[in-house]
């Protein structure tokens, strides 16, 4: 089973709220969607469920066009962000429904919600009621009743996004090996950019109702087409560095200027945004052909293992991420250190030119 | 702002509690500076929430006293408190411009009308609210409402603390970075004693200078993020802070030698007289785990994920799983590795609490 969204756009209103997405997603695959807050991430789940139509394009399940078929009619669940089970049925009765409403034979019935039970740990929790879980636990209960159904597309709007921390670590990690031993096509929307790399498969970069990108969720990580993609694929932001190249000499805003060094030695003259990620913007020298800018620390945040030092370069607030404990001073300047090395370049339209080497 | 005083707190919600476990909040005793930025972490049912709201005046607690400034508001309202509020969702009148959702708490104190332009202007622009001080709150996005939320509080000039209760649950991960620096920097400027609830280590340790961390109605640690880190007091909160949490490792210890996994350890400190029949556990941090070595104790390899930033490698010793986070650039190769613990962030546990040993 494939689905394929074949140039899909919708518009409501004379806004647009999905436009141009031609995407594949294979049998048996997770497929990620990564954005922000009104990226489209909950239109486009709609409109691959049939709960919503596209005003221009085609759905396909395995080539045959499903279009216009009600959602009624797809073999479709969904979970969403905020749990929802029915507060009067227990554990058990909650995931049987699907397969109630169904038909199915009790014997049948049995069977799947055991299983569907057993890979998500509910089994000690058959007999309770919603109300006598945890978060988490009502989120597996509404997990195991969208995977009872067996259904060909399962999609997941943000279903961590309520659970403690702690939790949302536990389910991340099962749920891959859950989504595999199910086999159905799953997709999983979140805004969170650790969520896309913990849980692997592939990733659709979302942005303003487009796809950005689709690919691998490493290879999408390491290799973003477009200054865009990387912003969407990094939390914390991406640091964006607009230079202009000219023989040997990089220069930047406000008169700094450095000899263009490593990779960048080789890019032809022109204008070009380097894009560094928060752990490669490094407060010691990484190496002889760093380039060195000096930046006013506005917070520093420590994690304990880690320090987020918050600065303002050149109009712009930065993040680097460092290793350690470093208490800098607020409006104190310092000396932070890029490595050609580990820059993305992106041409002045924002197009990738070069991404670090692996 | 005040200092606030926490004195034999303790709070059961049913009546006659019987035993610890009755308590939703286990007695204790804390001074909490005046100017300080304190987060309460832990898990949900841990008390967190019982505690703030103890603070704020919500609930009245069993026994003890809350003291501002050596002061006993104990029995005293909410509103008596003088404090402000940050909820999980914004407060705020949608119908009302975000200057009048800032003036409200000010007109209903009947001040003079200059006095609360005044004020407006200079909380709007503390929050940089300025550019939409005539806009309907309605159409904001969601953190700017917990902005104007956050203004209301702050545009009372007499507060003794703030009190944040999950306050950017609803925000957008890209927009909780400006929002907690920002919040960060206005602690650092107007030295607000501010008290943050959250299930979140990251905000906890990114936002205080002393993270309260609490576990079944207890605090089990109160330290700056580096001390929960480096030097967890109790396996909970190794396990809660870190991502992924502490390696927390059964063994038997006998003086500087340690039985794990099946392999022998040699342990940088001394333990005697270890209680019979107690828990006894090693604890380490991924951080802290090296793998890819030519030798030390043997681990199998079970798989290797890519997060960007780094990898994390879940190893075996023995039966025991075990993580470490390796470089953003190392290949662990093979099935079979050889792995090393930093002695120096390398504890024991007893009972889950950490015990300090003798120098060899």
């Amino acid at each position: 089973m494939a689905l394929t969204l074949d140039n899909c756009s919708r518009i409501v209103d004379g806004e647009v709220r999905l436009q141009d997405i031609s995407l594949t997603l294979e049998a048996a695959s997770l497929n990620v969607l990564l954005g922000p807050t009104l990226a489209g991430k909950t239109s486009l789940m709609r409109l691959m469920a049939g709960l919503d139509r596209p005003t221009e394009g085609r759905l396909l399940w395995n080539g045959k066009d499903v279009t216009g078929l009600r959602v009624q009619d797809r073999n479709v669940a969904m979970v969403y962000q905020s749990f929802i089970n029915y507060p009067t049925m227990t554990v058990w009765q909650n995931i049987a429904s699907p397969l109630k409403v169904a038909g199915l034979p009790r014997a049948e019935v049995k069977r799947r919600v055991e299983e569907a039970a057993k890979l998500l740990k509910l089994e000690p929790l058959l007999k309770r009621t919603p109300l006598q879980l945890s978060g988490g636990q009502q989120q597996r209960t509404a997990i195991a009743r969208a995977l009872v159904k067996g259904a060909d597309l399962v999609l997941l709007d943000e279903p961590l996004a309520n659970l403690d921390y702690k939790l949302r670590e536990e389910l991340r990690e099962e749920l891959p090996k859950i989504f595999a031993a199910a086999g159905s096509i799953f997709v999983y929307a979140t805004a969170e950019p650790a969520e896309a790399l913990l849980l692997g498969g592939k990733t659709a970069t979302l942005s303003e109702g487009r796809v950005t990108q689709f690919g691998p969720t490493v290879e999408v990580y390491r290799q973003p087409n477009t200054l865009l993609t990387a912003q969407t694929f990094s939390d914390p932001p991406l640091n964006a560095l607009p230079l202009e190249k000219r023989g040997d000499t990089l220069l930047a805003g406000e008169g700094l200027s450095w000899p263009a060094t490593g990779p960048l030695a080789a890019l032809a003259d022109g204008r070009y945004i380097l894009g560094i990620r928060p752990n490669h913007l490094y407060l010691k020298r990484p190496g002889g052909e760093a380039l060195a800018l000096a930046a006013k620390v506005a917070i520093t945040e420590i994690t304990g293992s880690e320090s987020f030092l918050h600065l303002d370069f050149a109009g712009q607030r930065w993040v680097a991420l460092a290793h350690g404990v470093h208490d800098l001073a607020v409006g104190s300047t310092a000396e932070v250190y890029l490595d050609p090395a580990r820059c993305f370049v992106f041409d002045a339209g924002g197009a990738l030119v070069a991404a670090p080497a692996r | 702002m005040a200092e606030i005083q926490l004195r034999g707190l303790a709070h059961a919600y049913r009546p006659n509690p019987q035993g610890p476990q009755d308590y939703a909040l286990k007695r204790l005793d804390h001074t909490w500076r005046s100017g300080g930025a304190y987060a309460l972490l832990g898990p949900s049912g841990c008390g967190k929430t019982t505690l703030l709201n103890i603070i704020s005046g919500l609930v009245m607690p069993s026994q003890g006293q809350v003291l501002f400034d050596g002061q006993d508001v104990t029995q005293l309202a909410t509103e008596k408190r003088n404090i402000a509020q940050v909820f999980q969702f914004p407060v705020i009148y949608d119908t009302m411009t975000v200057a009048e959702n800032l003036a409200f708490p000010l007109r209903n104190r009947g001040l003079p009308r200059a006095e609360i332009e005044a004020r407006v202007r200079e909380t709007a622009a503390m929050l940089d609210l300025t550019a939409t001080l005539g806009d309907k709150a309605r159409g904001l996005t969601a953190d700017a409402k917990q902005k104007i939320s956050l203004g209301r509080g702050l545009v009372r000039r007499d507060v003794n603390a703030i009190l944040f209760d999950e306050p950017l649950t609803v925000i957008d991960p890209q927009l909780k970075w400006q929002l907690r620096t920002q919040l960060k920097q206005l602690h650092k400027r107007f030295d607000f004693t501010m008290i943050y609830v959250t299930h979140d280590q990251t905000e906890a340790l990114s936002f205080a200078d002393q993270v309260v961390v609490m576990y079944e109605g207890e605090v089990v640690q109160m330290g700056t993020p580096e001390e929960l880190f480096e030097r967890p007091a109790h396996t909970f909160v190794g396990y809660f802070i870190g991502s992924p949490g502490m390696n927390v490792l059964p063994a038997q210890v006998e003086g500087a030698v340690a039985q794990v996994g099946g392999q022998q350890l040699q342990l940088p400190r001394v333990y005697r007289d270890l209680p019979a029949g107690a828990r006894i556990e090693l604890g380490i941090r991924p951080e802290f785990v090296q793998a890819g070595l030519a030798e030390g104790l043997a681990a199998r390899v079970e798989r290797v994920s890519d997060i960007g930033r780094y990898k994390v490698a879940k190893l075996s010793l023995g039966a025991l799983p075990l993580n470490a986070v390796l470089p953003e650039d190392m290949q662990l190769d093979g099935d079979e590795t050889r792995i090393a613990f930093d002695p120096a962030h390398l504890h024991l546990y007893v009972d889950g609490r950490i015990v300090s040993g003798e120098g060899r």
